[in-house]
């Protein structure tokens, strides 16, 4: 066979081994248990099957004005008003973006903008110590003054702090509903009352993004204008996420181009990613009570089965605080985890410490230090994520691997 | 053996992998981010990153990322700006491996099971011959890119596990191999400059940042004024260029250097050729690869990265073999405070340490 540079540049897939007999999921060889799953979680059937015709001869551009971009159209569309009832707004108020992170830094300068485009000079953004960097860095680079409110030792805003962050001057407010380290659920309807009365003018956005897979966001992020989510964090695909941008809440588009999405977010649509979100959206919407029950209680195992079989691990939020079903955070003293990572890879389990640069170099943890968790625990973290696809048996292997790993760190 | 090859996203790195697979060993590869400063052409960029997990995953290898940013900060630049705050000239390369690829990274290779490391290093490990013999470090195969200076601190325990696959190989031979395995770091530049220098405004830029530079006084021996430099901390002994432009002043076709830098006096003072001239270096902190050089020997010694071996004699000055001077056979060039000096055996590396600035007179 002749190679080609395409080869030497594109070298064949790894063999990928089929994981069970019920599902698509594949692994690469060697994976025993993917706990991970904050991080990216696995597309669900229903979001394949929605995104194949697209992927397989279907297309075209939903703004057009002829038959093939008409179809293209009726599948965004349809999975417009598949994502609004999924986030408890209208079809109108869905901005369709390239995911969590463009639909954060959206929803931060979008409102700071719309306030420029008035002749405004916008106020301060309120926001915590906690949130994901799509809404500090978003913010940082605003060029208005940013007020980040302290969390407690249980990961949770504290709201007096927050309270006295507020004035009247303020143009955002950005509160996560559920934190992408630790888990930790955030008290979004006492922020939203306490802005309304303190901030009236500001517009309060949340970073729903982890909250999606765990909590109605319906109800939950009821109180918020605007809502950001991410598809492959509850089963579609990456590189697609919304903005529910609730009534007149003012926002300015920050990428322009064709004036898609009502003005708010330029840029032809990606019809299969958006076809797969829906179908993602609707899928977890029916499922929801039930997989969360089996991933609370599994994850309760772990935990318990880790606290149990590790010397010096404890959980990072305090026994008692509200988190979300998937999330499982330790501290282990003594070991790095870096270290830890590297070993638990080599066993095949897929974990992450909570926090990694895009270079997956680890760092110690804004979020553990706004906790005030002592840095040397914090260098110690390890974050366990489940899903739906989660097992018992993943579980037990974790139990199995991760003693092994500390008891290895620990005799050299 | 199972290896830990220390990836930086060079060619040079890469190449170790590639060798180190193709001859059997269970290679893991992990880059180090040490800098965690504002991203820039040096060694610890997303991009170098990138660069090696795509190397290790061509070669089909496991690939880490290793976060030694804070260790790099306290041992290497921290002391690096002190050191310069104090008017000497450290080599932040020999810190680094000092500190972090041969004790960090070695330590968390052990800890993770693994029998050796290895680095894209150009310079050579020997292995014991017999009983009683020792393990060796000498010059690499491609004289022109040798780097068995920055290795001098390496002892018996770290040459004992370390592999330094390209050191048999030229730089050119290094491409070769790596654009016949179709890796992408074939053809990459080597890089130039201390990583965390490599941003606008190089050195003192970077200086400007962590330390305040002090304006000082140029003079001649007699005390003249000849003109001003910015910065004196950044002043180096034996420096000719970018001292205030004193030429105006000095004879036509008359060189004159830095002779001597008095960063708390602010003043650095010029002189001739001749004045810039030591009967040799005195150093301290030196560390030996087998053993210090016995009194008097013959040693080849090279006091820069890329500079050549003078040859010299060895002369012990306190009870241990921490500190000693070198005499050189003919006068030459001082070497300033805060330099490597490494003593060479022909080929071999026989250790080092650090130039206290003090100039052996002679005798």
């Amino acid at each position: 066979m002749v190679r080609t540079d395409s080869d030497r540049y594109h070298p064949a897939p790894r063999r990928l081994q089929h994981r069970s007999p019920s599902g698509p999921l594949r692994y690469p060889r060697g994976v025993r248990a993917y706990l991970d799953h904050a991080a990216s979680a696995p597309l669900r059937e229903q979001a394949t099957q929605a995104m194949l015709p697209w992927l397989t001869g279907l297309f075209g551009n939903p703004s057009g004005s002829h038959q093939v971009a008409r179809e293209a159209r009726r599948a965004v569309e349809g999975a417009r008003e598949a994502v609004a009832a999924a986030l408890g707004g209208r079809p109108g108020e869905v901005v369709f973006t390239g995911g969590g992170t463009e639909a954060d830094f959206l929803a931060v300068h979008g409102v700071l903008r719309h306030h420029r485009t008035e002749g405004r000079d916008p106020g301060p953004v309120v926001t915590t110590a906690i949130e994901h960097p799509a809404v500090l860095r978003a913010a940082e680079s605003a060029g208005v003054a940013v007020r980040k409110v302290p969390v407690g030792r249980d990961g949770v805003v504290d709201l007096d702090a927050f309270a006295s962050a507020l004035d009247p001057t303020v143009s955002v407010v950005s509160v996560m509903l559920v934190n992408n380290e630790v888990g930790t659920i955030q008290p979004l309807e006492e922020v939203a009352s306490v802005t309304r009365r303190l901030a009236p003018s500001a517009v309060l956005h949340t970073d729903a993004v982890q909250a999606m897979p765990w909590l109605d966001v319906v109800q939950a992020a009821a109180a918020a204008d605007l809502v950001s989510v991410s598809a492959h964090k509850f089963g579609g695909p990456q590189g697609v996420g919304a903005l529910l941008v609730r009534g007149a809440t003012p926002l300015a588009a920050v990428v322009e181009g064709g004036g898609q999405e009502r003005e708010r977010r330029g840029g032809t649509h990606n019809v299969a990613g958006l076809a797969g979100m829906a179908a993602a959206a609707l899928a977890q919407d029916a499922r929801r009570h039930a997989e969360v029950a089996g991933v609370r209680s599994r994850r309760d195992r772990l935990v318990a089965g880790i606290l149990d079989a590790v010397d010096g691990a404890f959980t990072t939020v305090p026994a008692g605080t509200a988190t979300a079903a998937g999330f499982a955070h330790f501290c282990i003293s003594g070991v790095e985890s870096e270290a830890l990572l590297v070993l638990l890879d080599d066993a095949g389990v897929c974990a992450s410490a909570g926090s990694a640069c895009a270079s997956g170099a680890l760092h110690a943890s804004h979020v553990l230090i706004a906790m005030g968790v002592p840095e040397e625990d914090a260098l110690g973290s390890l974050r366990l994520t489940l899903g739906p696809t989660t097992t018992d048996e993943d579980v037990e292997v974790v139990l199995d691997a991760l003693p092994a790993a500390v008891a290895k760190l620990r005799a050299s | 053996m199972r290896v830990l090859v220390a990836m930086s996203g060079g060619v040079d790195s890469s190449v170790a992998a590639l060798l180190l697979a193709q001859a059997g060993h269970d290679v893991v590869g992990a880059t180090m981010k040490l800098w965690a400063g504002p991203s820039t052409s040096g060694c610890c960029s997303i991009a170098d990153v990138e660069d090696a997990r795509a190397v290790a995953d061509r070669l089909g290898l496991v690939h880490h990322v290793f976060n030694f940013s804070s260790a790099f900060e306290a041992a290497v630049v921290e002391p690096y700006v002190a050191e310069h705050a104090a008017g000497r000239t450290p080599n932040p390369c020999v810190a680094c491996n000092r500190h972090l690829k041969f004790d960090r990274f070695v330590q968390r290779a052990e800890r993770l099971g693994f029998d050796a490391v290895a680095t894209g290093h150009h310079a050579r490990v020997v292995a014991p011959v017999g009983p009683g013999d020792h393990w060796r470090l000498t010059r690499g195969a491609d004289q022109a890119k040798d780097q068995s200076y920055v290795l001098h601190m390496l002892g018996q325990a770290e040459l004992s596990r370390l592999l330094l696959p390209v050191g048999e190989l030229t730089k050119h031979e290094v491409r070769a191999q790596a654009a016949a395995a179709g890796l992408r770091t074939a053809a990459k530049p080597d890089s130039q400059d201390v990583c965390f220098l490599g941003g606008p405004g190089g050195r003192a830029g970077f200086l400007g940042t962590r330390i305040a530079l002090h304006p000082g006084t140029v003079v001649d021996r007699t005390g003249s004024t000849l003109g001003r430099v910015d910065a004196v901390e950044l002043v180096t002994v034996g420096q000719r260029r970018g001292l205030g432009n004193p030429g105006g002043l000095l004879p036509p076709g008359q060189r004159r250097y830095a002779v001597d830098v008095d960063v708390a006096g602010a003043v650095v003072t010029l002189g001739g050729p001749d004045e810039l001239l030591a009967a040799g270096v005195h150093v301290d902190d030196a560390g030996w690869v087998v053993s210090p050089p016995a009194a008097g020997e013959r040693v080849g010694v090279q006091c820069s990265a890329h500079g050549a071996p003078l040859p010299g004699r060895w002369e012990p000055t306190g009870p241990t073999a921490r500190r000693g001077r070198v005499v050189w056979d003919r006068p030459a060039r001082r070497v300033a405070a805060g330099q490597s000096v490494v003593l060479y055996r022909r080929d071999e590396v026989l250790g080092g340490g650090t130039a206290t600035g003090l100039a052996v007179t002679a005798a």
